[in-house]
């Protein structure tokens, strides 16, 4: 690792003089990029936590907590996400080691099949639920003779939200499952360790921080749903409506703070993700390297 | 070979292969089928009425040409993003870096609201812009820059690999020949960066043409002017027009998997143009 590193320095302050950009030009290009950054991010990510705050603490602290409403679609967000992401990693898991570890006929096929969720639309794919389990649906009178809610209820919410997020995981898990390979899962096999022995111990611990990474972005999604979710779920205030329904429908009724309010949750959430994120990066580069490595000696 | 023979020593083919087909088939195929037959149950004519009317005609044109317009300025801002945070040292750069990520993480729903609030006539932009005659809020531009918004990182995400590993031999073969600093770029490093543009382009192309939530609140969905394909949607479901609703979000369909096919292509040219 080392040597190549000091050498890959050495040729870029070689050619560092015919690779340099005029001052006038880098100066321009860093100027226009940070206009960019922050005329579409940092301005609009300000203005959340300032419309938020604007009647103060005391306000804020009101219209997040004293709307039952808003207590709810809090409560309900922090139930229907974790489910969701809980769906995928059990699903991403099996197909990421189905994916790396086996050679059949179709796996190119199941692979582009996996990333399908993220090309159809949320709205379509909220419509597809409804065509389902929806009163009008192919399912919907068996449904209702037996009782059973799922489009506008919980488990409507939850099957969307795990609709959309499904490939996130599986995506993340392929390529560092694909870079660690096989070699320790079948020294442990021909050791005599069984199939799940080998997954606990071994699978695992060497994937965990892509498994971890892989979960995040995935809970960012699931909780920041809104084109599926708004489709299948009813809008009944106070039950099916999830945060970002409720930015929403605060919205509407012109209740600009208390829209702010609940957006100011939902950023500060996307924050908290963005250097969770960072942190994961680091953390998964080392066990990527490590797996390098260990192929290398 | 002895990888393939290795390979099958592993357990769990069974179990991993019927539980991702299952999962796949309940969450996946099935909805799927469930459209696709809601929308056979329609007759030829009554599908071609209901996907070709003159306000779903100006709804398609109006998702196309807005997601194109997001797409070019994406990949534009893309690059020149890319460019600065590969090519220069200063200071801020780790924390713009990271900050690229934030239309990933930040729900549409916030972007839409906060980018509605921004550019209406005492928004801390649109006070300025306003004034100027340029509504940034409840128009077409709106739907444009919130589409800009959402579609940010991927030409950046793209691009910036494929910048890393340019050999820097390229460029002083060039500039030793003596090419300007410019046609360097113009003949020498934009070329080699076509692929990773042109993926970066089709992904936000494919994000922006599904894109429900910020446009939402942005767009004030007034038919015929702002109201995009995916509201249409929702308008005729409220109406519940299910056959109707399904016939139009077939057609989109029929989009995204073109394009999902588009983008399979071109990642398999990026990858052997970077090898």
């Amino acid at each position: 690792m080392m040597p190549q590193k000091s050498t890959v320095a050495s040729s870029t302050a070689r050619h560092a003089a015919s690779r340099e950009d005029p001052v006038w030009v880098r100066v321009l290009l860093i100027g226009l990029a940070f206009l960019v950054i922050g005329v579409l991010i940092v301005i609009p990510v300000a203005n959340v936590f300032y419309q938020a705050f604007r009647g103060g603490a005391g306000v804020y602290w009101k219209n997040l907590v004293s709307d039952p409403d808003t207590r709810h679609s809090i409560f309900l967000t922090l139930t229907v996400a974790p489910v969701a992401v809980a769906l995928n990693v059990v699903f991403g898991v099996a197909a990421a080691w189905l994916i790396t570890r086996f050679k059949f006929p179709g796996r190119t096929f199941l692979t582009t099949l996996l990333d399908l969720p993220f090309a159809i639309s949320p709205v379509v794919a909220g419509l597809m639920f409804m065509l389902m389990f929806g009163l009008q649906g192919y399912m919907g009178p068996w449904l209702r003779d037996h009782g059973i809610k799922i489009v506008f209820a919980y488990p409507g919410l939850v099957l969307v939200t795990a609709f959309v997020t499904m490939p996130f995981i599986a995506r993340e898990l392929i390529p560092v499952m694909d870079a660690i390979g096989s070699d320790e899962e079948i020294a442990a096999v021909s050791l005599g360790a069984n199939g799940w022995q080998t997954f606990w111990r071994i699978t695992i611990p060497n994937i965990k921080w892509g498994l971890l990474y892989g979960v995040i972005l995935c809970n960012a999604r699931a909780m920041g749903e809104f084109g599926a979710v708004h489709v299948v779920s009813g809008h009944i205030s106070g039950q099916t409506d999830t945060m970002p329904l409720r930015v929403e429908k605060l919205f509407q009724e012109y209740n600009n703070p208390g829209s702010f309010a609940v957006a100011s949750v939902l950023t500060a959430l996307a924050i908290v993700t963005l250097f969770l994120k960072i942190w994961l990066e680091h953390k998964t580069s080392h066990e990527l390297a490590e797996a390098r490595d260990v192929g290398v000696t | 070979m002895s990888r393939r023979k290795s390979l099958s020593v592993l357990p769990g083919f069974r179990l991993s292969l019927s539980y991702t087909i299952t999962w796949l088939a309940l969450l996946l195929l099935l909805p799927l089928a469930a459209c696709l037959m809601k929308a056979g149950s329609l007759s030829g004519e009554e599908f071609w009425k209901a996907v070709w009317t003159e306000r779903t005609r100006a709804a398609y044109l109006l998702t196309f040409g807005v997601s194109l317009a997001a797409a070019v300025i994406d990949t534009l801002l893309g690059l020149l993003l890319a460019w600065v945070l590969v090519r220069y040292e200063f200071y801020g750069r780790r924390l713009m870096d990271s900050l690229i990520d934030l239309p990933f993480a930040l729900p549409t729903a916030v972007a839409g609201l906060v980018y509605s609030n921004l550019y209406v006539k005492n928004g801390w932009l649109g006070q300025f812009l306003v004034p100027l005659g340029i509504q940034g809020a409840y128009s077409r531009l709106a739907i444009v820059l919130v589409l800009s918004f959402i579609g940010l990182p991927f030409v950046v995400r793209t691009v910036q690999p494929v910048l890393e590993t340019i050999d820097a031999d390229i460029e002083e073969a060039a500039a030793c020949l003596g090419a300007t600093r410019w046609q360097t770029f113009y003949r020498v490093i934009l070329p080699a960066l076509y692929p990773a543009l042109l993926t970066g382009f089709t992904l936000t192309f494919a994000r922006a043409l599904g894109e429900y939530g910020s446009v939402v609140f942005v767009s004030g969905n007034m038919p015929f002017k702002t109201e995009i394909a995916p509201v249409l949607i929702v308008a005729r479901l409220e109406e519940f027009a299910y056959a109707e609703a399904t016939a139009i979000a077939v057609v989109l369909l029929a989009i995204s998997f073109v394009l999902l096919g588009v983008i399979n292509f071109l990642e398999r040219w990026n990858q052997q143009r970077s090898t």
